[in-house]
């Protein structure tokens, strides 16, 4: 395995250095379309090795600790989080908003990038959706276990119901209710729309019965037809084209959470546009935490090249810049406005109770990512591992300081200060569970990268290539 | 069983090059019951096969707009007329609040015509498929090329589509039963 890490990454830096071009191949030294077929089908076909069941039982513990802390939250209410009354949000919150915003990222490289036509997003993208699909999951059920009564949670829903009652379509949490679920349903339409030429792959390469028929069920009898083809590419710019204002909208929505709410340090308009970088910005970490770790553990060093990762690192220094300069645009904004209930909600979160989650925050998210500026540090698996794990920790202290505004709020009298209990600890700690639980299912039983779409942006994917010229209808 | 029918006429090509040319000269031969099958979309293969743009965005814009109305008219209905309630002294029908619901409403609405009418264009899911009866058709997915003719298109012949498939370049040729 050493070699051949050491081979691609030889490969990498002789093909950078390329004069001409300055560009790295999409991906290295994949010779044939059977190639990376081979590649990719590996992990979903192998004898499932024993790292993975090591993962897998440590995952399914975490989610064993989040059924366990939720069923007892449902029996005794949500008391037994650490909330308070002037910090009713408390950590379910900053978890919600963390985990959706993670998702985030993964539309960007299935949607935005594909309408930018970012070709090298195809070794990615399947992999970055899967993460949005699971962190949504995890997204949705905070809110739904915060809620108190939770078996009244379809009160959100426009159900007819014996009472007559309706939904408010006026609040921001309703909406958020519609967004959220249907930037869900939408990202999974998505993920699997991609995944049925793939899933047929693995139908045809089938050696038992049983994989036949389940991966052939999922395959919907795919074969390939280009009249297949001609409205698949069309259904798959038109999601793209749909995903990509809902993801802006979704954490638009989102943070109206908070900025229609009318307390200092919530209530202003520079929240949807930094809540979209922030989540971007975000879920960029994630991704590059679980990949630095899948392509060493199923060799798709050929598939996501470094090239990924520096591209990843750019956006992630792009986005992160966005955030930190939200952070000063919201002090400059906070003393501009002559308003001391904003001022004074600002100064406390530098100065306050609070500073220690804001100056993590302001490390993190801010500081550290500056050594993307560094070529070298782009291309070093070890400080992008590092440098995503401090993104990862410094959105959720975003979160946090955010939500946590609210121990100081306009009565001295009710100011207090917010401690989690061990049932937010493990709520917290489950929701991971859950992530990982989803994702090892994944790795195990999917093809982790789009195979067709990375064919098709292979140099012997154009017809046209073998002629030198174009034909009619060309490029 | 049907056994003894013909489904067609499958030839195979290595290169997407190859199949390119084949299916200009098939397009051009004037069949019409045909189709070539391949790993992955290649670029402007519908053109080389002569396919007519897809209707799909027509049909999820109708859904579009079915979305974002419903969304208005099941918030207004809700709010302003079967419920109506007075909060902060706003208008029942205060549309500006009712955008976002309306926004997403549409997105879902266009995303399930957009892959509900996909597979319906298609005929998805289609699970048995004569062609699948073709070992070699297996490799479709992986990275072979492929034409199929049906034998019911009118000027299809048994003997002479095979002579033409491999004359545009098929590197095999079979027929395939029902």
């Amino acid at each position: 395995m050493a070699d051949h890490s050491d081979a691609v990454t030889r490969d990498a830096q002789i093909q950078w250095d390329d004069p001409v071009d300055r560009r790295v191949p999409l991906t290295l030294g994949i010779k044939s379309f059977n190639e990376l077929t081979e590649i990719v089908c590996r992990p979903v076909e192998w004898q499932t090795p024993k790292h993975w069941w090591r993962v897998f039982l440590f995952a399914l513990t975490g989610l064993g600790i989040l059924v366990a802390s939720t069923a007892y939250l449902f029996w005794e209410g949500v008391g037994v989080w650490g909330l308070n009354n002037p910090v009713s949000w408390g950590w379910a919150i900053t978890n919600f908003v963390f985990w959706v915003g993670i998702g985030h990222a993964g539309t960007l490289i299935s949607a935005i990038l594909f309408l930018f036509r970012q070709k090298w997003r195809t070794s990615i993208n399947r992999f970055a959706e899967a993460m949005t699909i699971f962190a949504v999951m995890c997204a949705l059920l905070f809110p739904t276990i915060h809620v108190g009564r939770v078996w009244a949670i379809y009160y959100t829903l426009p159900i007819p119901n014996q009472m007559g009652m309706w939904p408010q379509f006026r609040s921001p949490l309703l909406w958020d209710v519609f967004a959220v679920s249907i930037y869900g349903t939408v990202s999974i339409l998505f993920w699997y729309v991609g995944l049925i030429p793939d899933l047929a792959t693995v139908r045809d390469r089938a050696k038992t019965r049983i994989r036949k028929i389940v991966y052939g069920i999922f395959a919907l009898g795919w074969r390939g037809s280009t009249r297949h083809w001609l409205h698949y590419e069309r259904a798959y710019l038109l999601l793209a084209a749909l995903a990509t204002p809902l993801v802006l909208s979704v954490h638009s929505v989102v943070s109206f959470d908070f900025a229609t709410s009318q307390l200092p340090g919530w209530h202003t308009t520079i929240f949807p546009p930094y809540f979209v970088a922030g989540a971007i910005y975000s879920g960029f970490g994630m991704v590059i935490t679980l990949m630095v770790i899948a392509r060493k553990l199923f060799g798709l060093e050929r598939v996501m090249t470094m090239r990924h990762f520096d591209n990843m690192a750019k956006i992630t220094l792009l986005t992160g810049s966005i955030v930190g300069y939200a952070y000063s645009v919201e002090f400059f904004t906070a003393w501009y406005s002559a308003n001391p209930y904003e001022s004074f909600a600002f100064v406390n979160r530098a100065l306050g109770p609070y500073a220690w989650a804001y100056w993590i925050m302001v490390t993190c998210n801010v500081v550290v990512p500056q050594v993307f500026w560094l070529k070298k540090a782009r291309q070093s698996l070890v400080v992008l591992f590092i440098v995503s794990i401090f993104v990862n920790i410094g959105m959720w202290f975003e979160r946090f300081v955010i939500v946590v505004t609210l121990h100081r709020d306009f009565l001295p009298s009710s100011w207090d200060y917010y401690s989690p209990t061990i049932f937010d600890v493990a709520a917290f700690v489950g929701s991971f569970g859950l992530f990982f639980t989803m994702f090892c299912l994944f790795v195990r039983f999917l093809p982790m990268v789009a195979i067709s779409e990375v064919k098709a942006v292979l140099p012997q994917a154009n017809p046209h290539a073998a002629h030198g010229e174009v034909s009619e209808g060309g490029h | 069983m049907a056994s003894e029918k013909l489904y067609g006429a499958l030839a195979e090509f290595d290169t997407t090059a190859s199949l390119f040319s084949a299916c200009e000269q098939i397009r051009d031969a004037g069949f019409k019951k045909w189709d070539s099958h391949t790993p992955f979309p290649v670029h402007n293969l519908d053109k080389a096969m002569g396919l007519p743009a897809s209707i799909l965005p027509w049909l999820v814009f109708v859904m579009g707009l079915t979305g974002a109305g419903a969304g208005l008219l099941l918030q207004w209905w809700t709010s302003a007329v079967n419920y109506p309630l007075v909060i902060s002294g706003k208008p029942l029908f205060s549309w500006q609040a009712f955008v976002p619901i309306c926004f997403e409403l549409m997105v879902l609405f266009c995303a399930l015509g957009a892959v509900f009418g996909m597979f319906h264009l298609n005929r998805l899911p289609q699970l048995y498929h004569s062609l699948f009866r073709s070992e070699r058709f297996a490799r479709v997915t992986d990275d072979k090329f492929f034409i199929s003719i049906e034998a019911v298109d009118p000027k299809f012949d048994k003997l002479d589509t095979v002579e033409l498939l491999k004359k545009v370049g098929a590197t095999h040729v079979e027929l395939v039963e029902e």
